[in-house]
């Protein structure tokens, strides 16, 4: 937005964001309290470096190797293909990364970061408890001090990941103010950053928040793109036509995309929780409902009230199950680079059934956004489409869930 | 947003806000009250800001209610959900304005947060703004360098902004957020979000920032809040300062007196109180 119309630039086909100010097209920025200011020039500044650094580049990439499992898989799902007789569907095997998920592939690359900086005490907001975990996690590996936000609502439908938190060491806190979900755990664990700024890193679990983290998180993911890209070029020969992945704040999303974006040949769709329906008030589906707002720090799609409160969110996956999104996907989403799409309760169910019955996987309830598309995709496809799903994380934390959704009981009482 | 750190700062302080500061003597302090639209209940707002300056409040900081205030304490969270479950609309915040306008004329700023002001429309907000009679906006989610969403309208209706300085801030950014506001200057006086704190905890760190503040801080006056609960504390923190903000202390006081029938009385000898010792 402050380049001249007069002024085309050379590289006007190169995705280059975000900008110097922490800007994807309209969306980012750094909407936070003046306190945080310094120490987010500061994490910028570090990150910037160690970014650069070769060393930590080795590190992170051991660490990946070594401790996360990477690569992973990049899996030909035969019995799916066939179910639908078009195309060719490949999973992106995120869920056998150590933890289940996606989401270690940025806690380790910021705990190193924050070692780096030589903080101490790490702090963390969690919904689902998949996030949590990876942080704490971490934590135990390098030895450092973990404390978990968790509403107190999700502390309850998530029980297990709460104990797994606490049997790697950290201290979880139950979060009572607002709605006591993982938009109330953010507020808190942005209050305690405020509070004790000079010791503590807040690693943050998703592509949103205040500039650098949106571009940083999408950094530490771009692992997943990169592989995905080689991996399709050796069993295939080409690039994927098309490239789904479920949306909550984004960062399983961004970390497949951001590699294909400036390959317009590749399709790329993000599937975003619609809840009971993408128009009820019961959804998460940002893009469909939402307006550009600010929430935790940043300039983004959000769900909001007629009076510019933020709604609450709805969704049958705890990780999707929040008001916003992140700042990039708001600029992909409003120049049409990405296709978001709402996905209902009821199809990812039925998505988790029917990829556990036909290919022995059992995905997370929010990959099973990304996977209920294929009914709605492959028979528009022709038989040699190539499409990759980010199978993000599995689904064994969603069997609560999952056990009262088909079976009638939550598998505790 | 990346031309705007070389537009020269235009900025202003309206009439009503400067008498304040002009009349001030020398030995006594500016008191700035924090009260949140709309609690315990739309009805009392009004009142509520014209018995605080008949009980000594020089400044009114009208708070606008956001389901995540993410600067705030327990304590502003809590007021702005009552008044939110309440049924608090952006507009009952001109209503309530104009309505201290037919009697008196003490300075009025908005606190809150910008995606509310944004949702109503940024030039109507400040359109609204200016006809209800308020003296200035705070933002605490809006630093300086993303004022590019607000700082014309401020300049076009004449509307100050008001930035706040933190003990972690630069010398730099003092003079910036200086240069950039117009009223006064809000400094933070503790590292954390609001709410009332006891002695020890408001004492220490806090005079190598005022000496800060006043080196760096010239063209504004200054008011130092966060963490103040009682006369001592607010005499204490403010000696070098033009004056101090209470906020949170003023809503625990409300709560505590939930149940008596006087309680706006009892909560007007604690404001009192707060100003003048006793």
């Amino acid at each position: 937005m402050s380049t001249k119309n007069t002024a085309v630039a050379p590289d006007a086909t190169t995705y280059n964001y975000p900008n110097a100010s922490g800007y994807f097209g309209k969306f980012g920025g750094k909407f936070v309290p003046e306190i945080l200011i310094p120490a987010l020039d500061e994490l910028e500044r570090e990150y910037k470096l160690a970014k650069d650094d070769e060393q930590f580049k080795k590190e992170r990439l051991h660490h990946l190797k070594e401790y996360v499992g990477r690569p992973t898989p990049f899996t030909f799902t035969k019995r799916l293909t066939d179910h639908y007789g078009t195309g060719k569907i490949y999973f992106k095997r995120e869920d056998l990364c150590h933890t289940g998920a996606h989401k270690i592939n940025n806690t380790i690359g910021q705990v190193l970061l924050a070692m780096r900086m030589g903080k101490k005490r790490i702090i963390a907001e969690t919904g689902a408890g998949q996030h949590g975990v990876a942080t704490a996690t971490v934590c135990a590996k390098f030895g450092l001090e973990c404390i978990v936000y968790m509403g107190e609502e999700d502390m309850r439908r998530q029980k297990l990941n709460v104990d797994r938190m606490r049997l790697l060491g950290a201290d979880v806190r139950s979060v009572t103010s607002g709605s006591r979900t993982l938009k109330d755990a953010t507020n808190e664990a942005i209050r305690d950053w405020v509070t004790n700024v000079d010791d503590t890193f807040y690693i943050i679990g998703s592509a949103v928040g205040p500039h650098p983290y949106p571009m940083m998180v999408r950094d530490f993911h771009d692992v997943i793109g990169l592989e995905t890209e080689s991996q399709c070029l050796e069993v295939e020969g080409r690039d994927p036509d098309y490239i789904l992945a479920c949306v909550g704040g984004g960062s399983n999303a961004i970390g497949i995309f951001h590699r294909f974006l400036d390959k317009e040949h590749v399709k790329l769709i993000g599937l975003e929780a619609a809840g009971e329906g993408a128009q009820t008030n019961k959804t998460a589906a940002t893009f469909s409902k939402g307006q550009p707002g600010v929430l935790h720090g940043s300039l983004s799609y959000l769900l909001q009230t007629h009076q510019g409160q933020i709604a609450l969110a709805h969704s049958i996956s705890a990780g999707l199950d929040y008001p916003g999104v992140g700042p990039e996907h708001s600029h992909l989403f409003d120049t049409k680079r990405v296709d978001y799409r709402p996905v209902t309760d009821t199809e990812a169910m039925d998505a988790v059934k029917r990829c556990s019955m036909l290919e022995g996987i059992i995905p997370a309830i929010e990959t099973a956004h990304a996977i209920a598309w294929l009914e709605t995709l492959m028979p528009t496809l022709s038989k040699d489409d190539i499409v990759v799903i980010n199978c993000s994380g599995r689904g064994d934390k969603d069997m609560g869930t999952i056990s009262e959704y088909f079976y009638g009981s939550n598998g505790h009482s | 947003m990346s031309t705007s750190p070389v537009t020269p700062a235009k900025t202003f302080s309206s009439e009503r806000m400067k008498r304040v500061f002009e009349n001030r003597n020398a030995s006594s302090k500016v008191m700035n009250l924090f009260i949140t639209a709309g609690f315990p209940s739309k009805e009392d707002t009004a009142e509520l800001i014209l018995g605080y300056e008949k009980n000594g409040a020089d400044i009114i900081e009208l708070g606008m209610p956001f389901s995540d205030p993410l600067a705030d304490g327990p304590t502003i969270q809590y007021s702005s959900e009552k008044s939110i479950e309440k049924g608090f609309v952006m507009d009952n915040i001109f209503e309530i304005v104009a309505e201290v306008r037919k009697q008196s004329q003490i300075p009025i700023v908005l606190m809150g947060y910008i995606n509310p002001v944004i949702h109503y429309g940024v030039d109507k907000f400040f359109i609204k703004s200016k006809e209800a009679g308020v003296d200035g906006l705070i933002l605490p989610d809006v630093p300086v360098e993303e004022s590019g969403l607000i700082k014309l309208a401020s300049e076009e209706h004449e509307i100050p902004l008001i930035y706040l300085v933190a003990p972690n801030s630069t010398d730099e950014r003092m003079k910036l957020v200086d240069e950039r506001s117009g009223g006064f200057v809000y400094c933070v006086s503790v590292t954390g979000v609001t709410g009332a704190r006891t002695g020890n905890e408001v004492d220490e760190s806090v005079k190598r920032f005022i000496e800060r503040i006043n080196k760096n801080i010239t063209r504004n006056p200054v008011l130092i809040g966060f963490g103040i609960s009682s006369h001592k504390d607010a005499m204490k923190i403010s000696e070098k300062a033009d004056g101090f903000v209470v906020g949170s202390a003023l809503i625990n006081n409300i709560r505590s007196l939930e149940a008596d029938k006087n309680w706006k009385q009892k909560h007007f000898q604690f404001v009192h109180a707060l100003k003048f010792g006793s």
